[in-house]
C-alpha cells in the first residue's frame, strides 16, 4: 500500500515538473563530465582533458605559458569545427599567432574588451546564448586586485549557467579567483627558453639565432572531475570519453615551439 | 473548379485597423479630402448603426462620443493591398489584381494541394485573416460570378456550376455597378434584384441602355466570360505607418515596429520567404529648439523633411518578429534619432529561407538568430569595431588584420551551396606554438644599446638586463605612402629589476606570482615583471626600433 502511495506521489511529481526538470529522481553526478582534449598530449595527460558544462582555471605569471595552451585549445576545438568564443579583457590576442596555431579564426568570436566589466558581461551574453564549444575568457592582463573583487556569486552564476551544457569556459588569470566554481584549476610554471646556437660563420653578428620556444610546468591544483568509467568511442576521434585518467603525476612538462612562417 | 474571388469589406476602415489594431471593433469613421473640409469617406457597419453617413463633416461626426475618427491612409490601403495580393500568391501563382479590395485566383490544379473547393477557401480566409484582414471568398466557375458573390454574400460562398443565375439573383443590382444614373434608371423600373435584371429581354435593355445594358444583363445571368489578367509578383515588402502625434521615447516606438515587423514576416510568410535586411527611414519631426534664425538657414538648406535611416543586415535570413524587433531595439538604442518621429516606414529585402538541416557529424552550434541578438548586445558593450571574427591580410605590416563580422561558418557554405570543408590536419604544425600577447598601443621603452645590440631596457621605472636576443629582423613597406612602417623586431630574454634595485642574476626564470611583486600599469594592460621579495625575473619580449620614428617600443610578451 505504502510502495504504491509513494510510486502515485513520485509519478505526480514527475508529472508537474515536466518539460521543466528532466527525470527529477535520477541520480546525477555533478562531477562527471565529458573531456576534450587541450590540444597537448602532455596536459592532456595531467588533466584529463577539459570538462565541458564546467569552469576551468589556468593561472600562472605573464610567461608562464597560459596563452600558449589557449591558443591550442581554442584550435583544437574548432578544428573539430565547434564555434568558439575568446573574451580579450585588455585586448592582447594576437590573430597571426592564432592562426600559426591552427585556429580557425572564421569560427572564433573575438570579443575585444577594454575592462574586467565588459569582460564579465560579454562571458554572461555568450554563455547565456549557448551553442559555443568553447568560451575563453583572458583575464591575464588584469590585475589580481581587480579580479579579487569579482563577487563569488558572480562566479556561482557563471557556473549554474553553463551547466549541462557543452561549453567549456576557460578562464586565463594570474591567480584562482573562482574558488568551488571552477572543477579544474591547473597551474603553469616558466622554464628554459630554448634558442638556435648562433653560427661560427655569424661571428659578427652573435645575435643571428632564433627563439625556439620555451618550456612550461604545469601543475594540477585541483580538479573535480571524475571520468566517467564506461568507455566511449567519439567517432570524430576529438573526444576523450574516458580514455586519459592516467594521472601519473600532478605535475607535467610541456615545450612551445615558435613558429616563423605566419601563414 | 474554376475561380476563387477574395473580397475584403469595408477595405478602407480594414486597412487602418490593421496598422492600428487598438481601435478594435469599435465604431469607427474615416475622415478623407482636403483640409479643413473633411469629410466621411468610409465608416465600419457600427459606425452606420450609430448613425454616421458618409459624407458628414468632422464637426458632425464629433457629435458622435463612441465612434472613433481617424484619417484615411493611403499608405496603410497600399501596404493592406500589397499584403492581400501575397496571401493570394501564397495559394495560386495565377492571381489577378481586379481592385484595391478584391483578387481573383485561378484555382487550377490546387484540389490536389488543398482539398475540395471549400477547403481552398476557407485556406484562403486563414490566410488573409493572418495578414491582419477578414475576407470574404466566393468560388465559382465563372470570374465575374465569383466576383459579385464574393461583394454580396458574406463568409464563404461556393456556387456550382450551372446555379450561378439562381444564386446571384438575390443580390442587388448595385454589385454590378456603381453608376448613379444607371442605378437610379434601373430603380425608377421597379429592378432591384439581379433575378429582376436577368429576367428583362437583352435585346430590349441594349436599345435603352446601350452596351453597357448587354453587359449587365450578362451578369446578372452568371453568363459573362472573360480571361483571368495576370498580375506580376513584387518582391517589394514595405510597410509604413503615420503617425498622429510624434513619438519619442523607444518603448512606444518598440510597439509600432513590433506591429510593422509582424505584418512583414506575415507578408514574407505567405510568400515562403524571409528577410535577408530590414531598412527603416523615420520622418522627423522639424525641431522648434533652435532660434528662428537658424531653422530658416536649414529650410534654405535642407527644403526636405528631417530623416533618419537605418539598415539592418541579417547574417542568415530571418522570419521571427520578436528576434528581428530586439535587433532593431538594439540598434537604435545605440544610435538613436535626433527628433521625435512622426512617419515609419519599413522595407524588408527577401531572400530565401534558410536551411536549418545541419549535417549528421558537424557540432551544433549556436542558433543563428539568437546568436544575433547577442552579437548585438555585445556590439552595444564593446562597440561594433570591437568584435567579430579576424580576418588576417595579405600583408608583412605587423598587425595586418580586419575584423569581419562573425557569422556561423556552416550558415555561410549553406548559402552558398557548399558543404562543410574538413579542417585539414598538419602533422608536420607543432603541437604548442609559442604564443605572443601584443600591447595594444605598443609601449614606449629605453633601450641602451651595446656593440649593435641591446644591452638594457627601460620600462616605467624598472630596468631590464638582455640575457638573450635575436634580431634585428628589419621590415618595411608601403614607403610611398603616409603610413608606410620601417622596424626592427628582437626577440629578447630581458632579467628586469627595478631601478636602484641591487642587481643580482637568477640562475633561471622563475615564476613569482605574489602580489607583492613589481608592476607597472599601462594602457592595454599590466604586466608583472619583477618582485621585490624574490628578486628579479625573466621574461620573452619581443621590442621593435621604429626607424621613422627613431623609438623603441615593446609589442608584446611571448606567453
Amino acid at each position: 500500500m505504502a510502495a504504491s502511495s509513494l510510486a502515485t506521489l513520485r509519478s505526480k511529481i514527475e508529472a508537474d515538473l515536466r518539460g521543466r526538470v528532466v527525470s527529477p529522481f535520477a541520480y546525477r553526478d555533478r562531477n562527471t563530465f565529458e573531456l576534450v582534449s587541450t590540444g597537448i598530449p602532455e596536459m592532456d595527460a595531467l588533466v584529463g582533458g577539459l570538462p565541458r558544462g564546467a569552469m576551468t582555471e589556468i593561472c600562472g605569471a605573464a610567461c608562464s605559458g597560459r596563452t600558449s595552451l589557449l591558443l591550442s585549445a581554442l584550435a583544437s576545438r574548432t578544428a573539430a569545427g565547434e564555434v568558439c568564443a575568446l573574451v580579450d579583457a585588455r585586448d592582447s590576442f594576437d590573430p597571426l599567432t592564432g592562426n600559426a596555431a591552427g585556429i580557425a579564426l572564421e569560427k572564433l568570436l573575438w570579443v575585444r574588451c577594454q575592462n574586467i566589466d565588459q569582460a564579465l558581461r560579454a562571458m554572461d551574453l555568450l554563455i547565456q546564448a549557448g551553442g559555443f564549444g568553447m568560451v575563453a575568457v583572458d583575464l591575464s592582463d588584469v590585475p589580481t586586485k581587480t579580479v579579487r573583487q569579482v563577487p563569488l556569486n558572480a562566479w556561482f552564476r557563471f557556473r549554474r549557467a553553463v551547466e549541462d551544457t557543452p561549453t567549456i569556459v576557460l578562464l586565463l588569470e594570474q591567480e584562482p579567483h573562482a574558488k568551488t566554481c571552477a572543477s579544474l584549476v591547473v597551474r603553469l610554471e616558466a622554464g628554459e627558453a630554448r634558442w638556435t646556437e648562433a653560427s661560427e660563420r655569424s661571428n659578427c653578428y652573435p645575435f643571428a639565432k632564433l627563439l625556439r620556444g620555451f618550456s612550461v610546468r604545469s601543475n594540477l591544483v585541483r580538479s573535480r572531475v571524475q571520468v566517467p568509467e564506461q568507455q566511449v568511442i567519439d567517432i570524430r576521434g576529438t573526444a576523450i570519453f574516458g580514455c586519459a585518467p592516467t594521472r601519473s603525476a600532478d605535475r607535467e612538462m610541456f615545450e612551445t615551439e615558435t613558429v616563423w612562417r605566419s601563414r | 473548379m474554376g475561380f476563387a474571388c477574395v473580397y475584403i469589406a469595408d477595405f478602407l476602415v480594414q486597412a487602418v485597423v490593421r496598422g492600428q489594431r487598438a481601435l478594435g471593433d469599435g465604431a469607427l469613421a474615416l475622415l478623407g479630402g482636403a483640409p479643413p473640409l473633411w469629410s466621411v469617406v468610409a465608416a465600419n457597419p457600427a459606425a452606420f448603426e450609430a448613425g454616421i453617413q458618409l459624407g458628414m463633416t468632422k464637426a458632425q461626426v464629433a457629435q458622435f462620443g463612441k465612434v472613433q475618427i481617424c484619417m484615411r491612409s493611403e499608405a496603410q490601403e497600399k501596404a493592406a493591398h500589397a499584403a492581400l495580393l501575397d496571401a493570394a500568391w501564397s495559394v495560386s501563382p495565377r492571381v489577378e489584381d481586379t481592385a484595391l479590395d478584391t483578387v481573383v485566383l485561378d484555382l487550377e490544379g490546387l484540389t490536389v494541394l488543398f482539398g475540395a473547393d471549400e477547403s481552398i477557401a476557407r485556406e484562403l480566409a486563414r490566410r488573409v485573416a493572418t495578414i491582419g484582414l477578414v475576407a470574404r471568398v466566393a468560388v465559382a466557375t465563372n470570374i465575374e460570378v465569383a466576383i459579385h458573390a464574393a461583394r454580396g454574400f458574406p463568409g464563404i460562398t461556393i456556387i456550382p456550376a450551372g446555379e450561378e443565375r439562381q444564386r446571384l439573383g438575390v443580390l442587388p443590382v448595385g454589385v454590378l455597378t456603381t453608376e448613379v444614373e444607371t442605378l437610379e434608371l434601373l430603380e425608377r423600373w421597379g429592378v432591384e434584384t439581379l433575378q429582376a435584371l436577368a429576367a428583362l429581354p437583352a435585346l430590349q435593355l441594349s436599345e435603352r441602355l446601350g452596351q453597357e445594358g448587354v453587359r449587365l444583363s450578362e451578369l446578372a445571368r452568371g453568363v459573362r466570360q472573360r480571361s483571368l489578367v495576370l498580375a506580376q509578383t513584387s518582391s517589394a515588402f514595405v510597410e509604413e505607418m503615420e503617425l498622429d502625434d510624434a513619438v519619442e521615447e523607444l518603448e512606444p516606438l518598440s510597439f509600432l515596429l513590433g506591429r510593422l515587423l509582424d505584418q512583414l514576416c506575415a507578408r514574407l510568410e505567405a510568400r515562403a520567404l524571409a528577410m535577408r535586411a530590414v531598412r527603416i527611414r523615420f520622418e522627423l519631426q522639424p525641431s522648434f529648439e533652435k532660434d528662428f534664425q537658424t531653422l530658416k538657414e536649414d529650410l534654405r538648406t535642407k527644403p526636405g523633411v528631417k530623416q533618419y535611416e537605418k539598415v539592418l543586415t541579417l547574417p542568415v535570413p530571418m522570419r521571427n518578429s520578436k528576434t528581428l524587433l530586439k535587433l532593431l531595439r538594439l540598434q537604435l538604442q545605440s544610435d538613436p534619432p535626433s527628433a521625435p518621429i512622426q512617419k515609419i516606414y519599413m522595407t524588408a529585402d527577401s531572400a530565401g529561407p534558410r536551411v536549418a538541416q545541419n549535417g549528421l557529424f558537424v557540432p551544433c552550434g549556436p542558433d543563428p538568430e539568437k546568436l544575433e541578438v547577442t552579437i548585438a548586445r555585445l556590439a552595444k558593450l564593446v562597440e561594433e569595431g570591437n568584435l567579430g571574427s579576424a580576418e588576417l591580410v595579405d600583408s608583412h605590416r605587423p598587425e595586418s588584420f580586419r575584423m569581419s563580422r562573425f557569422v556561423v561558418a556552416s550558415e555561410q557554405n549553406k548559402r552558398r551551396g557548399k558543404s562543410e570543408p574538413r579542417v585539414k590536419e598538419n602533422s608536420d604544425a607543432p603541437a604548442t606554438v609559442t604564443a605572443l600577447r601584443v600591447m595594444r598601443p605598443p609601449q614606449a621603452v629605453r633601450v641602451e644599446m651595446n656593440d649593435e645590440q641591446p644591452a638594457k631596457v627601460y620600462l616605467r621605472g624598472m630596468r631590464g638586463q638582455v640575457v638573450a636576443a635575436s634580431g634585428p629582423w628589419r621590415s618595411s613597406g608601403d614607403w610611398w605612402q603616409e603610413d608606410g612602417w620601417h622596424q626592427d623586431e628582437w626577440d629578447l630574454e630581458i632579467e628586469f629589476v627595478p631601478v636602484g634595485a641591487q642587481h643580482r642574476c637568477a640562475p633561471s626564470r622563475q615564476n613569482h606570482n605574489s602580489p607583492d611583486s613589481q608592476k607597472f600599469e599601462c594602457a592595454s594592460g599590466t604586466i608583472r615583471i619583477g618582485n621585490e621579495k624574490d628578486g628579479p625575473r625573466r621574461g620573452l619580449y619581443r621590442i621593435y626600433y621604429d626607424a621613422l620614428q627613431q623609438s623603441w617600443f615593446l609589442r608584446g610578451v611571448y606567453d
